[in-house]
């Protein structure tokens, strides 16, 4: 397991290198000047080629690159040219929110989704399964920001038990926790139903197997048949796939962010594409690039553990 | 019978798969029709008809320029539907393509397509497809073109990993071994084996663009108003929400019925087409 993980620990190295590069050639494609961005169309020629010559934009782009790279390993995002404030001190701001929001979200989703996706399997073609896949259906086809919307409609302003706007402050807990509520249901109900749906698939499948019939044969009772040789095999995929959905889960959660306008970086993310703000939005990026190759490298550790036969490829 | 017949008639009892069909002719009915069907024009103010709701005059309401909620869903099927499909149908033929070179030429070039693919899905689908419309800017054939690109790298690991086991299968190298060219072997005999299984694939990921579209233009990164979509539609009623909830609601619920439509009938019929899924 220790040769697997170093493994894969370097394997991610290289692959986080060309995202970064990726980012690097979108956001610098990206068509206007971020000078002339930052100091509006009617700023003089010397005022915009000051700026340039100071944010290193006259610099050949091989040179922007490597300053790009060399400043990132320093954990120096910049400073935004729109705000005048340093992006990094910005991202440390919001990251702990997007971070209670998603694996929350993450959470919930798991909590839940496991027990209605075995029900639903157990149970198969009754009502409990029926109910079960149009759930998971309804999750998998509404937009994050639509089910927000409704949440806010019920919850908020139908019955004003929970705070719309903000996120509440970190120190005083009852007020974060009173403000993630709504936000963490709506990434919560989502990844439920992603979870349910592949439990069920995944435990039927396993129910299938030759030994589960020579469990069954030999007379184990269903409830250790079900828990020690169907779960156990089923789990394996329900890790593999749940890494991705966790991925599909921040994108959401950008959504989220916006319609219960919550600090985080999704709102960083479109704050700054509004306002035309390179630097920010380059570094954004790069954080959730991080955060999905964490996100994989978590997952292959924890298939790892579920299933043995992986370390050996 | 014949094969098609079968297919049509298994079509006809799964239920899933035909109520998921049946919505989705009607939407697509609607969206064609929609200067004949929508009640009023979609852009026609009228002040003295703001934030008006239901009524028998307007079926769903009015917006805060008093123009009809319905008139307005109605047409925005069409920026819809038209970004969904032909955005999937793009990046499917873009996927494919990948997919089948990097999965018959294994080596260097395959290797070289997949991690590229690779490094697209480091992102999520709605972060890439932000990023790009910002640069690109929001017009029509833009997000068409950033969902499209979104698109591909599912449909080229979809299309790859199908090839990968259809290579070694007994046909293929027979006609590797008499001698049939590659080009004409991906073509004739690759092709057809997986083109059911990607346009299933496709059906479920219209659900998924259509997705995309809305959450750009709720951000106001989608067709910019006043041209309706659902998107911008809900946007706009985000405003008024205490006072016009229909807005928001109305709108948002067309696009939950038809990601809905579309998620039926491609799951429904890849539980048709899959023996190994059959009542899974």
């Amino acid at each position: 397991m220790f040769q697997y993980s170093v493994r894969r620990i370097l394997q991610s190295i290289p692959i986080l290198f060309i995202v970064l590069t990726l980012v690097f050639v979108v956001v610098r494609v990206l068509p206007g000047d971020p000078a002339v961005a930052a100091l509006g169309d009617y700023a003089t020629k010397e005022a915009v080629e000051a700026l340039r010559i100071k944010l290193g934009l006259n610099a050949p782009l091989w040179k922007q690159y490597i300053t790009f790279l060399w400043d990132l390993c320093h954990g120096d995002l910049g400073t935004s040219a729109i705000t005048g404030y340093g992006v990094a001190a910005q991202v440390r701001k919001v990251l702990p929110h997007t971070l209670e929001l998603t694996v929350f979200g993450i959470m919930l989703g798991y909590v839940f989704g496991i027990p209605l996706g075995i029900s639903a399997a157990v149970k198969r073609n009754t009502f409990v399964d029926y109910f079960n896949r149009i759930f998971s259906l309804l999750g998998l086809s509404v937009p994050a920001f639509y089910l927000g919307i409704l949440l806010i409609l019920v919850f908020s302003i139908q019955f004003p038990l929970f705070p719309v706007v903000g996120a509440g402050e970190f120190s005083d807990l009852a007020s974060n926790l009173r403000h993630l509520f709504l936000p963490s249901i709506t990434l919560g109900l989502l990844m439920t139903a992603y979870i349910t749906r592949m439990t069920r698939s995944s435990i039927l499948n396993a129910l299938r197997e030759d030994y589960v019939r020579t469990a069954q044969a030999k007379g184990l009772t269903e409830r250790i048949v079900l828990y020690k040789h169907v779960l156990r095999n089923a789990l394996i995929p329900i890790v593999a796939l749940g890494g991705l959905y966790a991925v599909v889960l921040i994108g959401s959660s950008v959504m989220v962010e916006i319609v219960f306008s919550r600090p985080g970086l999704g709102k960083l993310m479109v704050g700054a594409i509004k306002q035309r703000d390179y630097t920010t939005l380059q570094s954004v990026m790069v954080i959730y690039a991080i955060m999905v190759v964490i996100i994989n490298l978590f997952t292959d550790l924890v298939y790892g553990l579920v299933d043995p036969r992986i370390k050996y490829r | 019978m014949t094969a098609t017949q079968k297919m049509w008639s298994a079509f006809l009892r799964n239920r899933t798969a035909l109520i998921g069909g049946i919505i989705a002719v009607m939407i697509l009915t609607v969206a064609i029709f929609a200067p004949w069907l929508a009640p009023y024009d979609p852009l026609s103010q009228d002040p003295y008809m703001r934030l008006a709701p239901s009524s028998v005059k307007h079926w769903l309401g009015t917006d805060d320029f008093g123009r009809d909620i319905l008139s307005r869903i109605i047409w925005g099927s069409r920026v819809s539907l038209i970004i969904g499909i032909s955005s999937v149908s793009l990046g499917m033929s873009a996927g494919t393509l990948l997919g089948l070179i990097a999965g018959y030429y294994r080596g260097k070039v395959g290797n070289l397509i997949m991690r590229g693919i690779d490094v697209l899905m480091c992102f999520p689908d709605l972060i890439l497809a932000i990023a790009i419309t910002a640069v690109l800017g929001a017009n029509l054939g833009n997000l068409i073109l950033t969902i499209s690109i979104v698109m591909t790298p599912r449909f080229a690991r979809l299309a790859h990993g199908i090839v990968l086991t259809l290579t070694e299968s007994e046909y293929v190298l027979a006609a590797r071994a008499v001698g049939v060219r590659v080009p004409r072997i991906l073509r004739h005999h690759i092709l057809p084996n997986i083109l059911g299984e990607l346009l299933v694939a496709a059906t479920l990921w219209v659900g998924v663009a259509i997705r995309l579209e809305a959450n750009l233009a709720f951000i106001g990164l989608g067709v910019q108003p006043p041209t309706p979509t659902w998107g911008n539609m809900i946007k706009q009623g985000v405003d008024v929400l205490i006072n016009a909830p229909w807005i928001s609601v109305y709108s948002g619920l067309s696009i939950l019925i038809t990601i809905l439509s579309f998620n039926m009938l491609g799951d429904g019929v890849r539980d048709m087409t899959d023996p190994k899924l059959r009542g899974a």
